[in-house]
């Protein structure tokens, strides 16, 4: 007789029970309300409700359901929205209905879709997880591999032939080595808070292209890498996840919004659908799937939204893609942890954070990473989590915690922002550690001296930094002019190079070659005006020749299309020298 | 009915029953005390024949044996209907006009629903409120929430009235604007502010009230604003109204929330807030939006004091991370004068960026504000550079950067509380500050642009 003892919000406890297993998934209550047990004791049993316990009485029944809290699989999942738990938010809107409905019980995959699907076994193949038994194209850009669930060996039994399927029909047996008989379907359920397993880990070695200059150039991201964005309010977290998310190349976009605005999420509908990717000339939707569990939805689902997210990554992984999730925000999901842990009156660590908040934080983001899957194909899961540290303090818990769990830091500025200087990514805070497992690939695909020159314009911002120092003492004006120079230059690199317009058809996404191109450009400007300056020539004759001005323009004149047009910027800086030095 | 008569436990707002077999988790209960009057109180705890209740109207007078109580089966609903424009409620949504109850068309939870985000629409009409520095630098968007952050002493209020009655003018489709007004811990004297600037400005048939004085409980605080937004919901999405919803106090709101939690002995967070108060306030500024299948709209401005013009106190923090954009006001610009004092660095429209352009407002829109800011933001540093060497030992474009920031701030911020302008004065007005600065300093704009508008003519008008 599992009947609830205690309500507390999303918490529910029930009394004298040994049924229910840790992490199982449970139905709770006459409206079915999904929940999962998080704490068992001989006397009490803990569960958290992941949707609003308004309504729920005293002594009504709990079901298990026998299975952890799983994930459903299957071709379908792309193009999809989904809430926290993977309940379809579009298919929830059929009946016109405009709020989100409790204990809804439509399936996450749409099972009347039917799909091309070719099997790729035939009977009598031994198999093993991992390996894939049929594929569908799920959208014009991804090809759905079904895959033997991890763990199972064995003989493949009947096939049926190639045709049309729906996701519950089964399509292949399997008789494992032990003797059961295993029935395939399209789809299979996987637990949310376990990884899937792979091969082997590779390492690191390709960069994850972004087409944003102060990413790629400065702080580099790699397939399989982990990175964070933290920043207050305003400072453009977001609109940053949404320019990675429609420019970076990975093969499938998770886009998990945790705790953040229902507008964004539309935003992100709305635009994605419209956007063409220029790589596939299909619109970006085709390869993105959303998550989303707005700050206003129960706030355990928002704390199950981070597994759910990435357990479509990994599936979607061991088929050989390379997938980039990008979580917004996972303060949120932090302060859901918090809140939950508040109400089983756990001991607090600081900020009223629970004391495995770190432990919880580096689970997730070891689950990013580079692999060999169990059918030997290549694939990788990179996480891009943002931040939202209170008072943009960047030593409170979660920001601290997640320092420390990820190789590359985007530090997003508010001064930055305050003067809509955009992507508001502070180049002296930032870091990747990724910078050198790339370099071989940079070296290799873009130019050899696409390290050097990187170098050195970051050398450049520092020493403008250290100047800057004096000028805010002193003044401008006091300072040689090859100091003047560095400041000039520097100042072309910040606005020429590190801010980039989002809303500029060309320099929204700019590919790596004519990044290379523009700091060639400005640092061809640098040499040959610091040769200038050093034999005598004033700045101020150097500035009037307007080259300062041209070479910050370039981000806009020089189309992505047209990258010889470089020759005529580096011919003029030539021609003036020549003239005038 | 069963009545469960007496209680077993009085803490602040929270009472404990024993021994009751039929209630729901969030329903309302009604006490009756032997005097007659009644209270209403929420079930927020359960605990197997233990209930908790949170009092609205306070515990004040109540013992463990002089209450008899009854639970009603359903969450707290207020009635709701058309006829609520006009009228005035207490904190709880009872009517406190004296003209009766309201006859309703049907009844909503107060608490409402999660908006599920495939049934929105991504807001983008622009609604014109006549004041420069919002209509230009922080264009505030129908469906939007946009709270302004003020301190004590501030023009907030004055703001708030300005933008209600000028905002009604320029909608096109006039009749179908009302204005949701809700009072959360206000003074008095503030309440009445309102109301006769409602009056005045003609609006009040349009207006809908719910007050809920600094002296009255603090759990009806609490439900203020949800009473508030339930019924701007019911307009907005069910009549096809387009509603501004007016908050104020959130600081007030914030506090008593805090007030009740520690008194149900909750762990606090960050300055003893709750730990809850992101989802709490998100649970009411998600409330806005416009839906699929509906013209109306709901509109949010929340107003809220910085305890100590500290923008990054957890209330004003939380709220701008959920909030779209924030208005901010600026104690030094107040006090020298200048109305309304808005910090512009500060202050920001999320939605402007897709609500503005050619379609909307101007073609030239997004950048001669890209251009304002960037000036603006250089003003700082040429102002926090001269306070240090000195005016006159400034380089040329510094001292043409100050002389633009003075300018700016009486002329472009400055305006009356009668003033209404036009976007195209507006922007006339920002391309002749534009104009007072050499064309090399416009790293924003486009040649084409600066050809078409910039004209050093017509900065002599500052000389």
């Amino acid at each position: 007789m599992n009947k609830i003892y205690s309500i507390n919000g999303p918490v529910i406890k029930v009394k004298d029970t040994k049924d229910f297993s840790m992490r199982e998934m449970v139905y709770v209550g006459e409206k079915k309300l999904v929940g999962e047990v998080i704490g068992v004791t001989d006397e009490l049993t803990t569960i958290q409700v992941y949707e609003s316990t308004s309504g729920l009485s005293v002594g009504e029944m709990v079901e298990p359901t026998g299975s952890l809290m799983c994930a459903t699989l299957g071709p379908g999942i792309i193009s999809n929205i989904y809430d926290g738990i993977q309940r379809p938010l579009r298919a929830m809107t059929a009946s016109g209905e405009i709020y989100v409905s409790e204990g809804s019980m439509i399936p996450s995959l749409d099972e009347q879709r039917e799909f091309d699907v070719e099997i790729t076994v035939k009977a009598g193949d031994k198999v093993s997880g991992g390996d894939i038994y049929a594929t569908c194209p799920e959208t014009p850009l991804i090809m759905h591999k079904c895959m033997i669930p991890p763990y199972l060996n064995g003989t493949v039994g009947s096939v049926r032939p190639n045709g049309k399927y729906k996701v519950t029909d089964i399509v292949v047996t399997v008789k494992a080595d032990n003797g059961t008989v295993h029935e395939l379907s399209l789809m299979q359920k996987w637990p949310i808070r376990n990884p899937r397993p792979i091969s082997r880990r590779i390492p690191i070695s390709k960069p994850l292209i972004t087409g944003q200059r102060i990413i790629d150039t400065v702080c580099p991201i790699a397939k399989g890498g982990t990175a964070a964005i933290p920043g207050g309010f305003g400072t453009g977290k977001t609109v940053t996840q949404h320019q990675l998310a429609k420019w970076c190349d990975a093969d499938i976009i998770v886009y998990i919004g945790c705790g953040e605005r229902g507008n964004e999420m539309t935003q992100v509908l709305e635009e994605f659908s419209e956007l063409i990717d220029p790589k596939s000339g299909r619109p970006l939707t085709d390869r993105t799937v959303l998550i989303a569990n707005t700050s206003n939805m129960p706030v355990a689902a928002r704390e199950a939204s981070i597994y759910t997210g990435i357990t479509l990554a990994e599936y979607y992984r061991d088929m050989g893609y390379h997938i980039a999730i990008m979580a917004d925000s996972t303060s949120r999901w932090a302060e859901a942890l918090r809140e939950i842990s508040g109400r089983l009156e756990e001991m607090p660590a600081e900020e009223g954070f629970p004391a495995y908040l770190p432990s919880r934080l580096a689970e997730f983001y070891e689950r990013a990473g580079y692999v060999e899957t169990l059918n030997k194909a290549e694939g990788s899961v990179t996480v891009i989590g943002a931040v939202s540290p209170q008072g943009s303090d960047f030593s409170e818990p979660v920001t601290q915690n997640t320092k420390r769990f990820v190789r590359c830091f985007w530090a997003l500025d508010k001064s930055l922002a305050y003067a809509r200087h955009y992507p508001a990514i502070n180049w002296l805070q930032s870091y990747s550690e990724y910078s050198d497992d790339l370099k071989d690939y940079y070296t290799e695909n873009v130019g050899e001296d696409f390290c050097d020159d990187r170098q050195e314009i970051s050398t450049l911002l520092i020493e403008e930094n250290n100047l800057m120092e004096i000028v805010k003492l002193i003044g401008a004006d006091v300072l040689p002019d090859d100091q003047k120079l560095i400041i000039e230059t520097a100042k072309v690199i910040r606005v020429g190079f590190l801010q980039q317009n989002a809303g500029h058809a060309d320099d929204t996404y700019v590919p790596l070659k004519k990044q290379l191109l523009m700091m060639r450009a400005i640092l061809k400007l640098y040499h040959k005006s610091l040769d200038a300056v050093n034999s005598g020539i004033s700045i101020n004759k150097i500035l009037s020749s307007g080259l300062f001005d041209k070479v910050t323009k370039i981000k806009f004149e020089v189309p992505n299309s047209d990258l010889d047009k470089f020759d005529e910027y580096f011919a003029e800086i030539d021609d003036w020298f020549s003239k005038n030095a | 009915m069963i009545q469960y008569s007496g209680l077993s436990e009085i803490n602040g707002p929270l009472v404990c029953l024993q021994g009751v077999n039929n209630a729901s988790f969030d329903e309302i209960a009604e006490l009756t005390l032997d005097d007659g009057t009644k209270r209403l109180g929420r079930v927020v705890e359960m605990q197997g024949d233990k209930v908790v209740l949170q009092i609205f109207e306070g515990t004040n007078g109540i013992s463990l044996k002089n209450t008899r109580t009854k639970f009603s089966g359903k969450p707290l609903e207020i009635p709701l209907s058309v006829e609520m424009l006009g009228r005035t409620f207490n904190g709880a949504g009872r009517p406190i006009d004296g003209l009766g109850d309201v006859f309703p068309e049907k009844y909503g939870d107060i608490n409402g629903r999660s908006l599920n985000p495939v049934a929105r629409t991504y807001p983008r009409n622009y609604i014109h409120t006549g004041i420069s520095s919002i209509d230009a630098l922080m264009t505030l968007i129908r469906g939007q929430k946009l709270p302004i952050f003020s301190g004590s002493g501030l023009s907030h209020n004055k703001l708030a009235v300005q933008i209600v009655r000028q905002a009604k003018i320029a909608d096109s489709e006039g009749k179908d604007f009302a204005v949701v007004f809700a009072a959360m811990g206000v003074q008095n004297d503030v309440a009445n502010y309102f109301r006769r600037s409602f009056e005045e400005a003609g609006v009040i048939k349009n207006v809908s009230m719910f007050l809920n004085l600094s002296s009255d409980p603090i759990i009806e605080r609490i439900l203020t604003p949800r009473c508030a937004l339930t019924l701007a919901e019911y307009l907005a999405f069910e009549k096809g109204m387009h509603i501004l919803v007016i908050m104020t106090d959130l600081t007030s709101y914030c506090e008593a929330l805090r007030e009740f939690s520690s008194s149900k002995g909750e762990i606090p967070g960050r300055k003893g807030y709750p730990g809850y108060l992101y989802s709490d306030l998100a649970s009411m500024y998600e409330r806005a939006g416009v839906v699929e299948g509906s013209k109306g709209s709901v509109t949010q401005i929340p107003i809220l004091t910085m305890p100590n013009d500290d923008i990054t106190h957890p209330i004003p923090d939380l709220t701008a991370y959920i909030t779209e954009g924030q208005i901010v006001f600026d104690r030094n610009l107040d006090q020298t004068g200048i109305y309304p004092g808005l910090s512009v660095l500060l202050s920001l429209s999320r939605l402007m960026k897709d609500g503005i352009g050619a379609e909307y407002t101007r073609a030239d829109h997004s950048d001669v504000a890209n251009q304002l800011f960037s000036c603006y933001a250089r003003v700082q540093d040429a102002r926090a550079l001269a306070s240090v060497i000195g005016e006159d030992e400034l380089s040329a474009s510094d001292k043409a950067i100050m002389r633009f920031g003075d300018l700016f701030e009486k002329h472009f911020l400055n305006q009356g509380f009668e003033e209404n302008r036009s976007l195209d004065e507006t922007f006339e007005l920002a391309w002749q500050l534009l104009s007072t600065l050499p064309r090399s300093e416009l790293d924003r704009l486009s040649d084409d642009l600066i050809d078409e508008f910039y004209d050093s003519e017509k900065a002599k008008r500052f000389m």
